[in-house]
């Protein structure tokens, strides 16, 4: 009998066993919708999936009969706008301070102690201060991303940074390069590879930060929507955003898995 | 011809003593191979040179000027490993030197220099035998592989002084043996002073100019107690290889 740790599923079987606990989710949530809708058809807690088509057709295809706009896509537009400036600044924010620390002594002596510090004061107990100063607009909800996942950013390039042999700075050296020559051609380009992974990994609580702001001020948004449209129970709503929420997400972390595998192909053989 | 002249040089780390009063000539192109038991200070001694460390006491003279404190490019070095840039192909790799050397600002070279840089790398490229795998990852190549092009990467820069730590120290006997054989022909050729570590006594005297032996000296004083190494042997070999003028 071969041991569990060393019996690898053939190709076929992986797939159906990946796909088996989606099924079993749907299959459960299918049966116990219909149990409901029997005992009470204006059951709204699970409502059945043709409910769902009717919601969404009215969400996305159809406009707002008060402001004119198609909703989903409304509140996707400004939401992924929030999502990605945040990302972005708190991206180019984390490659350039985090390299900064990780290469040079003088910058991490004088940031590394602040950034572990502030690193550590939760970003939605920061949010009411953000309202306060910036007000209830677009700069306090980019803000809140950015302050929930720069930090983590930073820290993680000048850890990576530091892990970089020292034998191939004292290389660069020896191969007459400057600082600023060392910054650009040996430390940065391999840090690239691996602010993707750091990007990666802040996907999920972007979004956490995302939805909170707009679940507390907005306009609009993805947050916005679902926790207006909670008052009415509206979960044939609800469920179909958070299925939408979950696709852009995974979206992004595909998208981002490739950009890496075909920017850096030395990053796949290296960790090979 | 390159003067190198080391005077009671010592080295202590957090006040345990390393290095001791090591005193060394060399002049003219030698190849100064250089052994002793692990953890005697070897690859502090190298780490010396380079500029990599400051000693706690005593002088290195090259030329008669004292030795810049930093790393350079007129000393070239290869490691056992992590010796080459995971993110560039083979021919990047070599061509990097000429590129900081040519573009402060970028780091790399363009147009017609590039072209001039890249025939100049293939150049060292083909005496080492890589010229092949010049678009190759280095991720790809053999460890013998990386040792040649960390090898041809140092040479471009045309270094007065070469230090090899343990070069050949992760290979499998034949391709050592290759090795070997390249490294004493490059030595040849291109006219500069070798310090090499190695483990393998065979290899050291069969490469060698001179070998000299690093080994702990007990304290005079408190008997026992360590008290650093220092140069114990130091035997010229080999005098009809040198290169000739
Ligand atoms: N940065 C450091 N701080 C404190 N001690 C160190 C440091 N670097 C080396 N040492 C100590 O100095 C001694 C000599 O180290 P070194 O690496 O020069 O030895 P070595 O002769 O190259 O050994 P090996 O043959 O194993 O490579 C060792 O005892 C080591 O523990
Ligand atoms: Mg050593």
């Amino acid at each position: 009998m071969r041991r569990m740790i060393n019996w690898r599923p053939p190709p076929l079987v992986a797939v159906i066993l990946g796909a088996l606990p989606f099924v079993i989710l749907l299959g459960v949530y299918l049966i116990a919708s219909d149990i409901r809708q029997t005992e009470n058809p204006n059951d709204k807690l699970l409502p059945p999936p043709a409910a769902f088509a009717d919601a969404m057709a009215r969400m996305a295809l159809l406009p707002d009969p008060r402001s004119g706009n198609i909703l989903l896509w409304a509140d996707t537009a400004a939401s992924l706008g929030r999502l990605f400036t945040g990302l972005g600044l708190a991206t180019a924010a984390g490659f350039v301070f985090g390299l900064a620390m990780g290469l040079l002594p003088l910058a991490g002596r004088t940031f590394s102690p602040f950034v572990a510090v502030f690193s550590m004061a939760p970003p939605m107990a920061l949010l009411p201060i953000l309202f306060i100063v910036f007000g209830l607009g677009e700069a306090a909800k980019i803000i809140l991303i950015f302050i929930g996942v720069a930090p983590f950013m930073m820290r993680d390039m000048a850890l990576r940074v530091a892990e970089l042999p020292p034998e191939q700075l004292i290389k660069a050296q020896t191969l007459g390069a400057s600082t600023w020559q060392i910054f650009l051609r040996v430390a940065a380009p391999q840090m690239a590879p691996r602010l993707i992974d750091a990007l990666r990994l802040s996907l999920g609580p972007a979004w956490l930060f995302l939805i909170a702001a707009e679940a507390i001020a907005a306009t609009e948004g993805l947050g916005y929507r679902i926790f207006l449209v909670r008052r009415y129970l509206a979960m044939d709503v609800i469920l179909p955003y958070v299925a939408w929420i979950i696709l852009l997400a995974f979206l992004s972390d595909y998208l981002l898995r490739k950009l890496q595998q075909r920017a850096f192909p030395w990053f796949q053989k290296e960790k090979a | 011809m390159t003067e190198i002249s080391i005077k009671n040089l010592c080295k202590e780390y957090n006040d345990a003593p390393v290095l001791r009063n090591v005193n060394m000539e060399i002049s003219g192109e030698e190849f100064c191979v250089i052994v002793g038991a692990s953890g005697c200070g070897k690859s502090t001694f190298l780490r010396i040179l380079l500029g990599e460390i400051q000693p706690s006491s005593g002088e290195i003279r090259i030329d008669g000027r004292p030795l810049p404190p930093e790393p350079g490019p007129e000393r070239g070095v290869v490691y056992q490993r992590y010796s080459v840039f995971p993110h560039m192909s083979v021919l990047e790799n070599v061509m990097l030197g000429p590129g900081f050397a040519a573009s402060p600002l970028l780091g790399r070279l363009s147009g017609k220099r590039r072209r001039a840089a890249a025939d100049e790398a293939m150049h060292y490229l083909r005496e080492v035998g890589l010229d092949h795998a010049c678009s190759l990852y280095p991720a790809s190549l053999s460890g013998g592989m990386q040792q040649r092009l960390a090898l041809a990467q140092a040479l471009i820069m045309k270094p007065q002084i070469l230090l090899l730590d343990e070069p050949f120290g992760a290979l499998d006997p034949g391709t050592r043996k290759d090795m070997q054989d390249l490294i004493l022909r490059l030595w040849r050729e291109n006219r500069m002073v070798v310090f090499m570590v190695t483990h393998d006594l065979e290899e050291g005297f069969m490469l060698g100019t001179r070998v000299v032996v690093f080994d702990k000296i007990p304290s005079l004083k408190d008997g026992n107690e360590n008290s650093g190494a220092t140069i114990t042997y130091d035997i010229p070999l080999n005098g009809r290889r040198k290169p000739c003028d």
